[in-house]
């Protein structure tokens, strides 16, 4: 690493002789000149991307033009830099330059979904959609009569019946792979990481070929709830894991000094433990399932009316009938679209928020993207390291008064 | 375990006392359930595989290993002639594309998260904390809703990027269209469309990984005189490789599985094209999607069939990651 501490300002009197004052220069500091650098850099950008494509060639759609300026604004911003500054100063402003435009590009679109989704269904809401059905709406049947009743009951069965099944399954798992081990442990483990990324459509098919296809049972909630418990089953059993990890080694060797059997431990000591964490890694299991389409498209099949009964006959699901209705040519039946993908965004989003309130008050309590990079990171090293410090901490310093050993020699 | 002292018979204090680690019949029920419930998970998550591969084997039965080079898709009748080459050609650009766009803009939002978000402005907002759940949040939007943004929003601010594109770079094969060119319902689009929805997951995990850059080596640097940027060359990136090419690999893997928001954009043909701006595409996701309830036996095996090889891809995908994270934690 080199220090460049020559500023280039007064290179002309660098040659005389005497020691040069030096004047320090300091990247993050940002002055009012600096500002007005950015400004003019970036109007220059907006001009020669307005002379380029609006007058040269023909460029429409203003995605191309945004993409050109920022295009040309880093190019001159690294010019307008290196001229004044040193190539340190200038590379520093260049990289935060650059990260700020990623972090822009990365927030834009996330606000531009918010406020499109809101913005379209908002005014479609009443009370009124949350108690009727298509029942009876046909292309003659003025706007407003739809409702998505029938999807929201769908989608809360489907999902609650894949919690039911996918939940319990994977909380097991997770204990027995974290808590008790065995010869799969591994196998288990490098299995469900695997899993972990399986396409939704791949579960769906999967479904539709043994529950439909194979055995005749017919288009059904419980179908999609069964597909969903597959998709749901490795996220949550990892998530949990990660968790589980994270409860200390102390607390369960003290439960085991205290004579507690193991089931006593895992449940009186480390699922209490883990609990906030624990429902946040379910809660966004289920906030993830609930947004899912693909498996739902070929094992709920949809419905127009209400089928409360999850086990026969067709069902509606809020993102299958917002992904059914904007394919229709009908303005009302796309609004109706519109309405389900804002009910399902306000539930996604509700879910989102208990989690991370409830994981809140934890500092290792990871968050939902948190827990599917752990599904990476952890299969090895991480845990390794925790438990390798936990072995330093007192316990080992701690007169051993009586253990197993000399109780057998005496 | 819990361990139960007793006393030998004659309980004399001299005579030693007898530790018995047999475990209670509550563990043992304990145990035995929740080993169960492991062995059951592992079960059928095999099966899934097994499933897949034993019912498509019609459709390798009917059309060999011409089911890997012919592009149409033509089950029923007489002379069924079927091929994934189209579908994984699409499969394969869109997820290139997808990384293309969520790549850079990924890494450059979770470094400006990590390295140059201040952790509050204006005294009380922590923008850091609440970047990173904006991101998180990002990650658990449905597909669903991010088809319906790119269908209605996405694709009519493209079409004229895609022409600009296509007409003074057309000499680029990527780039060419046909005389009528339709500029919509494109790969292209599509690619975007998934870049976009690739980009909060492959940006939450690099941002962790990121994070994890020991803080000594960090401040050494910094205290030798290295701007931020230098920092983030020779201190960042070098710690934090594998968990970087993790990231990304598992957004791959998510971006090649997608199949609602391809479905919603893309036009379905089965002529195998590089043309990224031209309408129509393909991709084994949403193939599955158009076609699952049409085609007869063979047409399900054969979808199953196209289904067990993206299954294939996406499991090498996430094993490959998980390989190259752990050995790059092991390692150094």
């Amino acid at each position: 690493m080199t220090l460049e501490m020559t500023p280039r300002v007064g290179a002309e009197g660098s040659e005389s002789v005497g020691p040069v004052k030096i004047k320090p220069i300091r990247p993050r500091e940002f002055k009012r000149s600096d500002i007005i650098v950015l400004g003019v850099t970036g109007l220059a950008a907006y001009c020669i991307t307005w002379i380029l494509f609006d007058q040269l060639t023909l460029l429409s759609g203003q995605l191309g033009f945004v993409l050109f300026c920022v295009g040309f604004f880093l190019g001159l911003y690294w010019v307008v830099n290196r001229q004044l500054f040193t190539r340190q100063v200038a590379v520093d402003r260049f990289v935060a330059a650059l990260m700020t435009l990623g972090a822009l590009a990365m927030f834009i679109p996330l606000l531009l979904l918010v406020v499109f989704v809101v913005a379209r269904g908002w005014n479609l809401l009443s009370a009124h959609v949350f108690v009727a059905t298509q029942k009876g709406v046909s292309e003659l049947s003025p706007a407003g009569k739809a409702g998505v009743a029938h999807a929201i009951v769908g989608t809360l069965e489907q999902v609650g019946l894949a919690a039911l099944i996918g939940v319990p399954a994977a909380v097991l798992t997770a204990i027995f792979i974290n808590e008790i081990g065995g010869r799969f442990t591994r196998t288990i483990r490098v299995v469900v990481t695997a899993m972990s990324g399986t396409p939704a459509i791949v579960a769906g098919i999967f479904i539709y070929a043994i529950w439909i296809a194979t055995f005749h049972q017919g288009y059904s909630g419980f179908a999609g709830a069964l597909a969903l418990a597959v998709l749901l089953l490795p996220t949550v059993t990892r998530g949990t894991e990660e968790v589980l990890k994270v409860v200390h080694q102390d607390l369960r060797e003290a439960s085991i000094a205290l004579a507690a059997p193991e089931w006593r431990t895992v449940w009186s000591v480390v699922l209490p433990t883990a609990r906030s964490g624990l429902v946040t890694s379910v809660l966004l299991g289920v906030a993830v399932s609930i947004g899912e389409t693909a498996p739902l498209l070929m094992t709920v099949f949809g419905n127009k009316l209400m089928n409360s009964n999850p086990f026969n006959g067709p069902q509606a699901a809020l993102p299958l009938m917002a992904y059914q209705q904007i394919k229709l040519p009908l303005q009302a039946d796309i609004d109706l679209g519109y309405t389900a993908a804002l009910v399902l965004f306000l539930l996604v989003f509700t879910l989102f928020i208990v989690a991370r309130l409830l994981a809140g008050g934890r500092r290792r309590a990871p968050g939902f993207a948190a827990l599917r990079s752990r599904i990476v990171n952890s299969s090895l090293g991480a845990t390794e390291i925790e438990q390798d410090g936990f072995a330093d901490t007192p316990i080992a310093s701690y007169p051993p008064s009586t253990s197993t050993d000399e109780r057998d020699q005496q | 375990m819990s361990i139960s002292v007793k006393e030998t018979s004659g309980a004399l204090a001299a005579k030693p006392l007898l530790i018995s680690t047999r475990r209670s019949p509550q563990d043992r029920l304990f145990r035995g359930v929740s080993r169960t419930a492991g062995l059951t998970t592992l079960v059928i998550l095999v099966l899934i595989g097994l499933f897949l591969a034993l019912q498509s084997r019609l459709a390798f039965q009917t059309m060999g290993w011409a089911f890997f080079t012919n592009t149409g898709w033509v089950t029923t009748g007489p002379h069924p002639q079927f091929g994934v080459l189209s579908a994984l050609t699409g499969t394969l650009i869109i997820s290139g594309i997808a990384m293309f766009v969520a790549v850079p803009v990924a890494l450059a939002c979770a470094l400006f998260i990590n390295e140059f978000a201040p952790r509050q402005v204006l005294g009380f907002f922590p923008l850091k904390n609440f970047l990173t759940a904006m991101v998180d949040l990002m990650a658990a939007v449905p597909s669903i809703i991010f088809g319906m943004w790119g269908f209605f929003v996405l694709q009519p601010s493209m079409k004229g990027l895609s022409r600009w594109l296509s007409d003074y770079l057309g000499f680029i094969p990527f780039f060419k269209t046909s005389d009528t060119p339709i500029y919509t319902s494109s790969f292209l689009i599509a690619g975007t469309l998934v870049g976009i929805m690739v980009m909060p997951i492959v940006t939450s995990l690099s941002r962790e990984v990121f994070s994890l850059t020991p803080v000594a080596e960090r401040e050494g640097a910094m205290s030798l005189g290295a701007s931020r940027a230098r920092v983030i060359r020779d201190v960042v990136f070098p710690f934090s490789k594998g968990g970087m090419v993790g990231a990304i690999m598992l957004g791959l893997g998510r971006a090649l599985g997608e199949a609602i928001a391809v479905a919603i954009i893309i036009s379905l043909t089965f002529q195998p094209s590089i043309h990224v701006t031209q309408a129509g595409g393909n991709s084994i996701a949403a193939l599955i999607a158009f076609r699952f309830g049409s085609g007869g036996p063979i047409g399900l095996s054969g979808l199953l069939a196209a289904g067990l090889v993206l299954f294939v891809i996406t499991l090498a995908i996430n094993l490959v990651a998980a390989r190259i994270v752990n050995r790059s934690k092991m390692g150094d």
